[in-house]
């Protein structure tokens, strides 16, 4: 196993040298002028010399990859161009908001997903499973962004007035200061500065709600997700139940499901016992692919729920040209990524030993 | 275990082969999922081909000052005869710039179906031809095509779009050319893993020993055995390659206006959901029905092509 761990870990090391290099290229490759696009039309020869001075962007290319490899290891992702701060900083601000809707997208998309797929395995061929695989195909369909603006639509103005509308906009009512559980629980002393994870921590708002003890919190917070996470859930979902679906179907066939029945076991521990838990393991792995899936649509829904994640500002900082920013944002989403993959393929590796072998 | 005849010897050896062929496709037209798809898309094909016709307005033109236009102006909601409709002009309403709807959506299927499909195309002759090169040659070659497609696929396909377009600046082509780039490792992977299997089976290894050149073996042997799941891929693919060409155009990145897109369309009219929702409702429809088209046609290719699924 723990070779295993190791080539996966050393494999992963020229996929993720590969994304700084890409990234660098890309990110010098976007055309217009910097200076202008930060300082404006009317900056003077003088004043972009200095620009280019205070941002390395003087010095030759490959000085410039070796100092940004320099920096990204030590976590310094340089200044965004446009906010005038370290990179790091608006990561700390804004990924949690992305993270927050990815991992609630993909809470509802299992949830829903998996017990979906297997309900309609065992009942192969009744109109439970006819209907989920129509309803799947159709999920997969769908732009994500245009189901984010259909669910805007029926929860905000349909059905406006009734128990069931949900905000269309935002993370949390105008208005909502929510204390960081930090000063709520005497961590940091007064007047100083929490470190990066705590601040990070606490803009999860559903956690730091828990953490706050604050359920009004938690409950404004949730109903602000909803629609969001549905969005980019819902392609997702799709994808799982049509795997686990098909996977359910396919062990269900085995011979030592036969024996498990024949040895007159309980139904429920036919498909509990022996069944399900081999029918998971192609399951996990597409769980793992659609995390570039999540990715996307948060890009995508961000925009739609004027949430400021990292989607959003990537969005935006393209257009304005902020080569930092788009930089850093980029490869710690690549990363991310990579990590995850790698993960699922070592969590793989160890529920499948056929994997490790190969 | 049944008596399989080596195919030499059979007199029927060479009618069998075709008879596959036929088989796949009788397969293809029991499937419902297949026949389902290849309507939908025969019908968005057709309805491409005679968009002149079945338009009712020029999609480009707004209707400001029209002989016979009249009530308020841009947008107007849908009048659809089904629903009781007495004067039915612009079936779908008029968008924000006065332009009919239904015309724009009706010519939009023209830039989807031809995205969707140009890009696949490329991607598919691009990564088969560098993954029958990395497979064939292996070694080095092998090593740094299949590591460069390592990192292509480390970033989430929309996002490497995306700084693609922004790098090549905004625009369908460019929009196209960074969708390809993303969907090229899916082939050069499927292509490389079937010459790797095919390169050491017996019929490869006695055309080499008879002194066929590589690119006669590539061509005549290896092509025409991995092509099945390239494919299958490739039109589960259009349908993908039309929802992230709707989702560039949507962040402004793809088809500029006043060129009829779905997304594009879905991206001028979005701000206006809560007074004008039919706006994005239909051009939503349309990209929706396109990508199903596709995919339920791959879906059914699959069951029907995939000799491994055909023994269960």
């Amino acid at each position: 196993m723990l070779t295993f761990v190791l080539k996966r870990l050393t494999f992963s090391i020229p996929v993720l040298l590969g994304i700084l290099v890409v990234t660098f290229i890309l990110a010098r490759a976007i055309p217009g002028d910097p200076c202008i696009a930060v300082l404006g039309e009317r900056a003077s020869k003088e004043v972009c010399e200095s620009f280019f001075r205070r941002n390395g962007l003087d010095q030759p290319l490959p000085v410039q990859f070796l100092v940004y490899l320099r920096n990204f290891s030590q976590g310094d992702l340089g200044d965004s161009m446009r906010f005038h701060r370290p990179v790091m900083e608006l990561l700390v601000e804004r990924l949690p908001t992305t993270v927050e809707l990815g991992l609630f997208a993909l809470l509802f998309a299992i949830a829903v997903g998996v017990p979906l797929g297997v309900l309609s395995a065992y009942r192969h061929k009744s109109v439970l499973d006819v209907g989920m695989m129509v309803g799947a195909n159709i999920g997969v369909s769908m732009p994500v962004f245009w189901l984010g603006l259909m669910l805007a639509y029926l929860f905000a103005v349909l059905l406006k007035d009734t128990p069931l509308a949900l905000p269309p906009s935002g993370r949390l009512t105008p208005g909502a200061n929510p204390l960081p559980f930090y000063d709520y629980m005497g961590l940091v002393a007064g007047g100083e500065e929490a470190a990066g994870i705590l601040i990070f921590l606490s803009r999860i708002n559903t956690l730091n709600a828990v953490l706050t003890l604050n359920g009004e919190l938690f409950v404004d917070a949730i109903r602000h997700l909803i629609l969001p996470a549905v969005a980019v859930g819902t392609i997702p979902l799709a994808i799982i139940a049509r795997m686990s679906r098909s996977s359910v179907l396919e062990v269900l066939n085995q011979d030592y499901v036969r024996t498990a029945r024949a040895k007159g076991l309980r139904e429920r521990s036919v498909v509990g016992k022996h069944a399900l838990k081999n029918a998971m393991l192609p399951v996990i792995t597409v769980i793992g692919l659609n995390f570039g899936l999540v990715i996307s649509g948060a890009v995508l829904t961000e925009t739609i729920f004027s949430l400021t994640g990292v989607g959003r500002t990537l969005v935006d900082s393209i257009t304005s040209r902020d080569y930092t920013l788009v930089q850093g944002f980029t490869v710690v989403i690549a990363a991310g990524f990579v990590i995850i993959n790698m993960v699922v393929d070592i969590m793989y590796g160890y529920l499948d030993p056929r994997i490790r072998f190969n | 275990m049944a008596n399989v005849e080596p195919a030499s010897l059979s007199p029927t050896g060479r009618y069998r082969s075709s008879n596959l062929w036929l088989e796949a496709l009788r397969n293809l037209l029991h499937n419902p999922s297949a026949i389902l798809g290849m309507g939908i898309i025969g019908l968005l094909v057709l309805t491409a081909l005679a968009a002149p016709l079945i338009a009712t307005h020029d999609p480009i033109k707004t209707m400001i000052g029209v002989p016979g236009e009249t009530g308020r102006l841009p947008s107007k909601p849908p009048c659809i005869p089904l629903f009781g409709c007495e004067d039915p002009i612009h079936i779908l309403g008029l968008d924000l710039n006065a332009r009919d709807l239904y015309s724009r959506v009706i010519y939009g299927t023209r830039t989807s179906l031809s995205v969707g499909i140009i890009t696949i195309s490329l991607s598919i002759i691009a990564g088969t031809a560098l993954g029958i090169t990395a497979g064939f040659l292996g070694g080095r070659v092998d090593n740094v095509i299949m590591r460069l497609m390592d990192v292509v696929l480390a970033f989430p396909a929309l996002l490497l779009a995306i700084s693609i377009v922004t790098i090549l600046g905004p625009g369908l082509t460019n929009a196209l050319l960074g969708i390809t780039i993303t969907f090229i490792p899916q082939y050069a992977r499927l292509s490389r893993a079937s010459v790797l299997s095919l390169k050491e089976q017996e019929f490869v290894v006695a055309e080499q020993a008879l002194g066929a050149s590589p690119l006669r073996i590539v061509l005549g042997h290896i092509l025409p055995n991995s092509i099945t799941p390239i494919v299958v891929q490739g039109t589960l693919g259009v349908g993908t390659a039309i929802l992230d060409a709707a989702a560039l155009s949507f962040l402004g990145l793809g088809a500029q206006p006043p060129t009829p897109e779905w997304g594009q369309i879905l991206s001028e009219s979005r701000n206006y959901l809560f007074t004008s929702p039919h706006l994005v409702f239909f051009p939503g429809i349309a990209i929706m029905i396109t990508v199903l088209g596709f995919n339920l046609l791959g879906d059914g290719m699959r069951d029907a092509l995939d000799p491994r699924l055909n023994r269960n």
